[in-house]
């Protein structure tokens, strides 16, 4: 049996109709099904945050996610940041400012964590941004500049930048 | 990703009773999903045996905390994040809240439920330790009624449960804590973060002055399951806290644990490291009741 099913969500707002297995990890459909492959698969196992997106508004690991879970939800992911005239935000100005990415891989990961918790507080100490971003591995910064990115972006968020 | 999807099955969209009757047709056939973070890994290395899957997440009514007569229930579908987000989680349950705040990360504990963590059934679960130190009690539902069954006697053996297959947790409850009560959970891992546990200890003792009047030690990574630590609870109520004898105690606990050489750790580490939190939680509680140790 195919057990597919059709399955009706928002992808960046945008409504998607899919005919899918519902126990498809979300990071999949996303990916393949979508073709938004902003999102990215860096462990597989809910550990390294590559794969980091919204569900309404809430951060979860989608390789973790069986789509079959996601109908009517709106899935937020890298590519819906941006504005719809490509202008960008304040924390992806930021980490081109700071150098925050090298390959690049864990950076739309790390840029979900980094919005939801600056939707959470405008005014993050190190702690709080190192806890924030606790479940985003990134093998090739070091992480320095990644948090004085959310710093910058949060200082640009205060100000209204 | 692993998994041969045409082989999966997962049913959404249902009621309370039409997952209950979908349990109680084929008992066994069918196994519940909420956050998925422990099923999903397996699944997407191709290793997740089980094939037919309910989503019980979208149910109302399981996410609920409440403090009511003193007595805290926790719903099912409660998500680490819920437990640290509730007024009434923290001002009554710390224990649950460090189980919850060292749980993965803020991504997992969006998803991850306290109900999945304790059915999973690992026994380097991060919730059951404080749960046992709480005295939790479990409700599960099922065509046949209501079943409660009390945490300590629920883990049969390593990940067999005192749970009949067509049945659904849906309630966790538990005598409200005194906050004024010693609260103790230390979890031993590699990170601060996304650390998975070697072991993990978790106390809650209530004094007066030097009394101890209720003592409950909920250990984890040291057993086939997460145990209560009853030969040390039993040898510490007969002490009084001026007067701790700690080699008694260790000696005491040392029959509580039955520790194993693991892909994460050691048989003697365990040992060794249950002892020396042992000895940090006996000097914490002195601190606790004014003592200087």
């Amino acid at each position: 049996m195919e057990n597919k099913i059709a399955l009706e969500f928002k992808l960046n707002g945008a409504p998607k109709k899919v005919t899918i297995h519902p126990m498809s990890r979300l990071l999949d459909v996303i990916r393949e099904d979508l073709h938004a492959t902003g999102t990215k698969e860096g462990c597989g196992e809910g550990e390294c945050g590559a794969c980091s997106v919204f569900i309404d508004d809430v951060l979860v690991n989608s390789c973790l996610v069986p789509v079959g879970q996601c109908a009517g939800r709106n899935i937020q992911t890298v590519e819906g940041m941006a504005g719809p005239d490509g202008v960008l935000t304040a924390l992806q100005r930021a980490f081109i400012e700071h150098n925050g990415a090298q390959c690049g891989i864990c950076t739309p990961g790390m840029l979900m964590a980094a919005q939801d918790l600056l939707s959470k507080n405008t005014s993050p100490t190190l702690q709080d941004i190192q806890l924030a971003l606790a479940g985003n591995l990134c093998r090739c910064t070091g992480y320095t500049k990644i948090f004085d990115a959310v710093f910058t972006a949060a200082k640009y968020v205060r100000e209204g930048q | 990703m692993r998994a041969y999807l045409p082989s999966y099955e997962l049913k959404t969209a249902l009621t309370m009773d039409e997952v209950l009757a979908l349990l109680s047709s084929q008992p066994g056939k069918w196994k519940p999903i909420a956050g998925g973070t422990d099923v999903m890994v397996s699944f997407a290395a191709g290793k997740l045996e089980h094939k037919h899957f309910v989503d019980i997440l979208q149910l109302s009514g399981l996410s609920t905390i409440s403090l009511n007569n003193k007595t805290i229930v926790i719903g099912a579908n409660t998500t680490y994040s819920d437990i640290l987000a509730s007024d009434v989680m923290r001002n009554t349950c710390p224990l649950l809240c460090a189980a919850a705040r060292e749980t993965g990360a803020l991504a997992i504990q969006n998803r991850g439920t306290v109900g999945g963590n304790v059915m999973n059934a690992s026994p380097i679960a991060d919730s059951p330790p404080s749960l046992l130190a709480y005295d939790a009690e479990l409700m599960f539902a099922s065509v046949r009624g209501i079943r409660r069954v009390k945490l300590e006697n629920f883990f049969l053996g390593y990940k067999k449960l005192a749970a009949e297959k067509d049945e659904l947790l849906t309630k966790i409850s538990f005598p409200a804590p005194l906050q004024h009560a010693f609260h103790f959970y230390h979890k031993v891992g590699t990170r601060r973060a996304q650390s998975i546990s070697k072991l993990c200890v978790a106390a809650y003792i209530e004094t007066t002055n030097y009394e101890i009047n209720t003592v409950r030690i909920g250990l984890g990574g040291v057993g086939p399951t997460t145990v209560r630590a009853h030969h040390l609870e039993q040898k510490l109520s007969t002490q009084t806290i001026d007067s701790l004898d700690d080699a008694k105690l260790l000696a005491a606990v040392d029959k509580d644990i039955t520790t194993i050489d693991d892909v994460r750790s050691t048989a003697h580490y365990r040992r060794v490291v249950t002892k020396n939190i042992i000895l940090e939680l006996l000097t914490g509680l002195k601190k606790h009741v004014g003592l200087d140790s």
